[in-house]
């Protein structure tokens, strides 16, 4: 049993349904990534693994265990972690204020973890004075994962971390997320650009219309001529 | 030399008259635009409730100030009101907080436009809380101030200057100004320093996030409230100590309020405290009579006949209105950069 892992996961919005018997998995110090055309329901498999939408059926366990039935902040205090795609940063708080606000939940000194992340993103220790709406779309990036590690996290969950920047901050954020993965993390993350993350992945998951159409490791995925042919563009 | 002496009385007569009372209520103004802001960043709505919230608040003051004259628990000099307020703002908390459970959360809980909706359902509470101020305590207008009525009167302070022209600094005045200066010093502590206030900030910030990283929003909700009572006892309490306690005036007191929050930039507590004095001097400066000011100043050839008043006092309020007209024009997101929270 992997380590996080989502089985059989069927979810809609209202009457709508979007996932059907989904299942996604991932180990530690793993990165595995989550493509598909849009409306696939890619975003929503992680709305349910971080319990913000209610699953009709199937489970998630960590770890082996069954966190299906907690809460959204019990699952934080669990392990799990989570930058969304947009609007994940505290813009009118500082970079350091963003750290704490992350560490919120923890009763002990989080000033060590706030250390080992301006170690990670050493830029963010020049501009920890600074309010996070100041800076750069990849420093904001890297406060957004600053943030989601201060709980000390064992799985981090990105929602197309890469959305809307230019490639040269893509691949820091590529970069950037291999660091985390090599840390230690578990590492799931919902990407557009399918080439470039399934080149970096370990593990790769092609959904469709809320179902996995294909699985294997990242290497597996791009040699697969269908998988090029339909995602990929040739 | 006499020149001289005649620009200090001048100044002096400006002081009493403008700068003092201008002062005083800029702070009383300060202190509730503070309390709409608090609410607007988190509840995300704009508190129309606020000044007859201030009623309610002062008139636990009153009844319980009245409650401890009878009962000799007064310290000679100061006003019991102010010994009153502790108590009165445990009530207002209790009344605020049950307001939240019966009204604001069930329509927290519904997932439309929390800006239209809050505004709704507090106008209701507004027609609520102004009805229980005038059942138990009537509408007419009343005085509770007790104690020295001033820190130093005006003829002491000519006794002691030998000015011509004096000035009076009133017990309520220095209380207010006090006070203020007090509460808002402890705010911007609380939301800069502590981890409740940063809490708060993140809340108002990106709820989502602050969701996702373990803030407790109801936590968040009740805290504000307690911090909306503080400041809105205190608020209406330093404004009927000052000017006397009339329940149509505190309804009216919304008014200059939403001005200073608007023209200060919506959210922004600095901005909050810059309009209510920009507020609160507009008015005094356009609706004082400046003849007085103008015979100490000018030679005996030039000195005006008319009052030299540009407003009429019955005007003033619609001197925030124009405060406000100008800004929204010119600068619609006020003097400090306000955020306008979109509903998501």
């Amino acid at each position: 049993m992997a380590y996080l892992e989502g089985k059989n996961l069927v979810a809609s919005y209202g009457v709508v349904p979007i996932l059907h018997e989904c299942s996604v998995e991932v180990e530690k110090g793993e990165l595995a990534v989550i493509v598909g055309p849009n409306g696939a329901g890619k975003s929503t498999v992680m709305r349910v693994l971080l319990g913000m939408l209610e699953a009709t059926s199937g489970s998630v366990t960590l770890d082996g265990n069954d966190i299906s039935m907690l809460s959204t902040q019990d699952r934080i205090a669990q392990g799990l972690a989570f930058v969304p795609q947009t609007k994940n940063v505290f813009p009118s708080m500082t970079v350091e204020e963003n750290l704490q606000m992350g560490g919120f939940i923890r009763e002990d000194d989080i000033s060590k973890t706030i250390e080992e992340v301006y170690e990670l993103f050493p830029i963010l220790y020049e501009k920890r004075k600074q309010l996070a709406e100041e800076l750069s779309g990849g420093q904001r990036q890297q406060v957004a994962f600053g943030r989601a590690m201060m709980t000390r996290p064992s799985v981090m969950l990105l929602d197309e971390p890469t959305a809307g920047v230019s490639p040269i901050v893509m691949d820091e954020i590529f970069s950037n997320i291999l660091d985390v993965r090599n840390a230690g993390m578990a590492v799931l993350m919902v990407e557009q650009n399918a080439q470039q993350a399934l080149n970096i992945a370990d593990k790769g998951f092609v959904l469709v219309s809320g179902r996995n159409e294909h699985t294997g490791t990242g290497k597996e995925l791009i040699k697969d001529p269908e998988v090029r042919k339909k995602f990929l563009g040739g | 030399m006499s020149d001289s002496i005649d620009i200090i009385n001048a100044f002096a007569l400006l002081t009493n008259f403008v700068i003092l009372p201008a002062l005083s209520y800029g702070s009383q103004l300060a202190l509730g635009a503070l309390a709409v802001t608090l609410v607007y960043s988190i509840l995300r709505f704009s508190n129309f409730a606020q000044g007859d919230s201030m009623a309610f608040g002062t008139m636990l003051v009153i009844f319980l100030s009245g409650y401890m004259i009878s009962k000799g628990w007064t310290i000679t000099g100061v006003p019991t009101a102010l010994l009153a307020i502790p108590i009165a703002i445990i009530g207002m908390s209790i009344y605020l907080l049950l307001m939240d459970r019966l009204v604001y959360r069930h329509y927290r809980g519904i997932k439309i436009k929390q800006s239209i909706v809050g505004i709704t359902a507090s106008i209701g509470v507004m027609f609520i809380t102004g009805g229980i101020v005038r059942f138990f305590l009537g509408a007419s207008a009343q005085r509770f101030g007790d104690g020295e009525r001033f820190i130093f009167s005006v003829r002491e302070f000519k006794a002691f200057t030998g000015l011509q022209q004096g000035i009076a600094l009133k017990t309520s005045q220095f209380l207010t100004i006090t006070l203020a200066i007090l509460l808002v010093a402890f705010l911007f502590y609380f939301l800069q320093k502590t981890k409740t206030g940063k809490a708060m900030r993140a809340y108002s910030d990106n709820k989502e996030l602050a969701l996702l990283s373990g803030i407790d929003p109801d936590k968040v909700v009740r805290i504000t409230w307690l911090l909306v009572a503080l400041f809105t006892t205190i608020a209406g309490t330093l404004y009927g100590l000052d000017k006397g306690f009339a329940p149509q005036q505190y309804h009216l007191l919304l008014l200059p309020i939403f001005a200073s929050v608007i023209v200060g930039g919506i959210g922004s507590p600095i901005g909050a405290i810059a309009g209510a004095f920009l507020v609160a001097f507009s008015e005094i400066l356009l609706t004082y009579a400046y003849k007085k000011f103008l015979i100490y100043l000018l030679p005996l050839s030039m000195h005006p006949n008319s009052l030299v008043q540009l407003i009429g006092t019955e005007y003033k309020y619609a001197i925030s209105f124009v405060i406000l007209i100008i800004v929204l024009l010119i600068r619609p997101t006020g003097l400090f950069k306000g955020k306008v929270i979109v509903d998501e």
